[in-house]
């Protein structure tokens, strides 16, 4: 019930946006069933959302312990380029993913480190690899598209698993599975104290360093999961573009979500409804039809309209608004209100 | 003078031909910008290959995509004293003082594949493709294969804005005016990459009645094509015949996709530019030929018709 009330805002937001692209597109919800498989604008947003929001899960965390991941987007590239590098060399699938996480959490790692025991500032320590670990995916693919004709990897990114789409069932498990590791345990709570106080919650016994390192590890497994996901997609790792500028949108989609920049209290399913929100607008601007030109403009627009809606100050006055409506309809006394909050 | 000599040499040592070039044993240099994508790192390779094939002697340097690294490198080929210099420029303005310097130093400067907005007596030629036409190569395939039957064909476009995206958009779209059977119903930027191009594909068969309503699709780069190709697929149509695909560039996985039925056209955008330039200089150094200010490369069609299984082996190992 909790989390309902903390999603609301991010679920209005989203069935708004479905009812505006609707307007454009009016087969916008039909979901058909073809070859056993679900099809329609929906099921391509959850299969297309899958690497934002891969990101999100990760980047949520971060952003929690009063941090920011900008390498995420270098991150997909990299290990797409370890797994195109390395089923085209006669590894296992099972061996290339482990190694295309490994290369993820070894990124994951070496932000972590620069955070938390170097003490680099958060977006300097991971700019450093958002700028160079381009060069490394290049270097791994020489230069070149590195295709592949695994069916086994490309069923990541383009099988369907009971007519879904795997980048979806991905997403949602790795969500889920992070979700409840977080809030199932303390660690949730623990992540959250680093991100207000880190030197209090030192003080007051939590390894504050190792736990920075490891939700670095986690945003950099995400990306890593999320490089994969997009090279079988295209059946190839394209370090030049893979994940280009998607570090953005997964912040964004983090902001959207509700989560404060400075840290403190998260919430993974309000950031993931985020990503959707990202997600259904780039989709809803290619079904539209509108020239290429407008769709960055189009984008622009329907976010701010979003984060200004969800602005704090706003929200305060709707709430004293809508108060002072339920004050004069029921009769109630002021000192009744309070439960609300 | 020298062709007597040549065919002195000639006649010596017999028709062999490494020997009749070494005769003009020539220094070059080729300031390239960096390698920012294959078709570059092909161009590279054969820029290479070219000058071996010629006997030049080829110096290579690589700016790393800094107009400052090639301005300081165009610098050293004149203090070295090369017989000419090739220069892929990486930004169209700034190369005025650079190039009079080589003209001071009479070493002719040949541009590849780049203009610059320099005055034309700074350099010999330049060598490059026409945009505008390959879109119109692409288009005129289009009409002719569909043969005046209805069309509907989706676009994806370069990234917004480039060059070669608005070019090879007016070229196609000049093709098929006047003929109202074939009509460019969505257009869309795929950003040039394989994985917007399969998004944005996605899209468009979505909206245009699960791809029932697409004729045909013509992407701006191979690139977008191939990743519309599987787009295609997985919506259980089949690229090549549901959809046909016009594309442009000729990089070696179109190659494989025309071989296996699944892309129908590309345009070649050649990445030997040297060839015509070596040439060029050739003429211009024997006999003092001045070329035209803009060598065109041609920009050829490729079908299933043109061997794609043997071009595309030709093109695998030039580093695409």
């Amino acid at each position: 019930m909790t989390v309902l009330r903390r999603i609301a805002p991010q679920l209005v937001t989203l069935a708004a946006l479905v009812a505006l692209v609707t307007l454009f597109f009016p087969d916008f919800l039909r979901i058909e069933v073809v070859d056993g498989r679900f099809v329609g604008p929906v099921m391509d947003i959850a299969k297309r959302g899958a690497q934002v929001g891969l990101l999100t899960v990760g980047m949520t965390l971060v952003v929690a312990t009063r941090g920011i991941d900008l390498s995420v987007g270098t991150v997909m590239a990299i290990s797409g380029a370890v797994a195109a590098w390395a089923i085209t060399h006669d590894v296992s699938l099972a061996g290339t993913l482990a190694l295309a996480l490994t290369a993820g959490a070894a990124a994951g790692l070496w932000n972590g480190c620069l955070v938390a025991l170097v003490g680099i500032q958060p977006i300097v320590a991971t700019l450093i690899l958002m700028t160079s670990g381009r060069g490394i995916a290049q270097l791994i693919t020489e230069g070149r598209i590195l295709t592949f004709s695994n069916e086994g990897l490309a069923f990541l990114g383009s099988g369907d698993l009971l007519g879904i789409p795997v980048p979806a069932l991905i997403w949602f498990a790795a969500a889920l599975a992070i979700a409840l590791l977080m809030r199932r345990t303390a660690l949730g709570l623990l992540v959250e104290a680093v991100g207000v106080n880190r030197s209090a919650s030192a003080l007051a016994g939590v390894n504050a360093a190792v736990l920075l390192v490891a939700v670095y590890v986690a945003s950099g497994l995400c990306a890593g999961l999320a490089g994969i996901v997009s090279a079988a997609d295209i059946r190839g790792a394209d370090a030049n573009n893979a994940g280009l500028w998607l570090e953005l949108d997964a912040i964004l989609a983090v902001v959207i979500g509700g989560n404060s920049l400075l840290g403190g209290r998260f919430s993974i399913a309000a950031s993931l409804i985020g990503a959707l929100i990202i997600q259904t607008i780039d989709t809803g601007i290619l079904l539209a039809g509108f020239p290429s030109e407008y769709n960055l403009v189009i984008k622009a627009a329907l976010v701010l309209v979003i984060l200004v809606l969800q602005s704090p100050n706003l929200a305060h006055q709707w709430r004293t608004v809508g108060r002072a409506a339920r004050r004069r309809r029921e009769g109630v006394p002021l000192s009744a209100k309070a439960q609300g909050q | 003078m020298r062709n007597f000599l040549t065919a002195v040499a000639l006649a010596a040592f017999g028709a062999s031909a490494a020997l009749s070039q070494t005769a003009l044993a020539q220094t070059v240099g080729f300031s390239q910008i960096g390698s920012e994508s294959g078709w570059r790192a092909a161009e590279t390779t054969l820029t290479k290959q070219q000058a071996e094939e010629r006997g030049i002697t080829l110096k290579f340097s690589d700016a790393q995509q800094k107009q400052e690294n090639q301005i300081a490198a165009i610098r050293s080929f004149i203090a070295q004293g090369v017989d000419a210099i090739l220069l892929a420029p990486v930004v169209a303005t700034g190369w005025d003082s650079v190039l009079k310097e080589a003209k001071d130093a009479e070493i002719p400067v040949v541009l590849l594949d780049r203009q610059v907005d320099s005055d034309k007596s700074l350099y010999l030629t330049a060598v490059g493709s026409d945009l505008v036409h390959e879109g119109e190569v692409a288009g005129q395939w289009l009409v002719d294969h569909v043969a005046g039957k209805e069309c509907r064909v989706v676009e994806l476009q370069g990234t917004t804005g480039s060059s070669p995206a608005i070019d090879r958009k007016t070229g196609f779209e000049k093709a098929i005016a006047g003929h109202d059977n074939v009509k460019i119903v969505r257009s869309q930027t795929g950003d040039f990459t394989r994985a917007q191009g399969k998004e944005v594909m996605e899209s468009f068969l979505q909206a245009e009645g699960r791809g029932q309503n697409i004729c045909a699709l013509y992407a701006h780069n191979d690139d977008m094509a191939v990743g519309a190709i599987q787009a295609i697929k997985e919506a259980g149509l089949k690229p090549g015949d549901d959809i046909l695909v016009v594309s442009i560039d000729g990089v070696p996985d179109i190659f494989k996709a025309i071989a296996a039925g699944e892309a129908n056209a590309t345009v070649e955008l050649t990445p030997n530019m040297a060839g015509p330039a070596f040439d060029a200089l050739k003429a211009y150094m024997d006999d003092g030929t001045v070329p035209p200010k803009f060598i065109q490369t041609d920009s050829k069609l490729y079908t299933k018709a043109d061997d794609p299984e043997g071009e595309y082996e030709r093109r695998k190992n030039l580093g695409y």
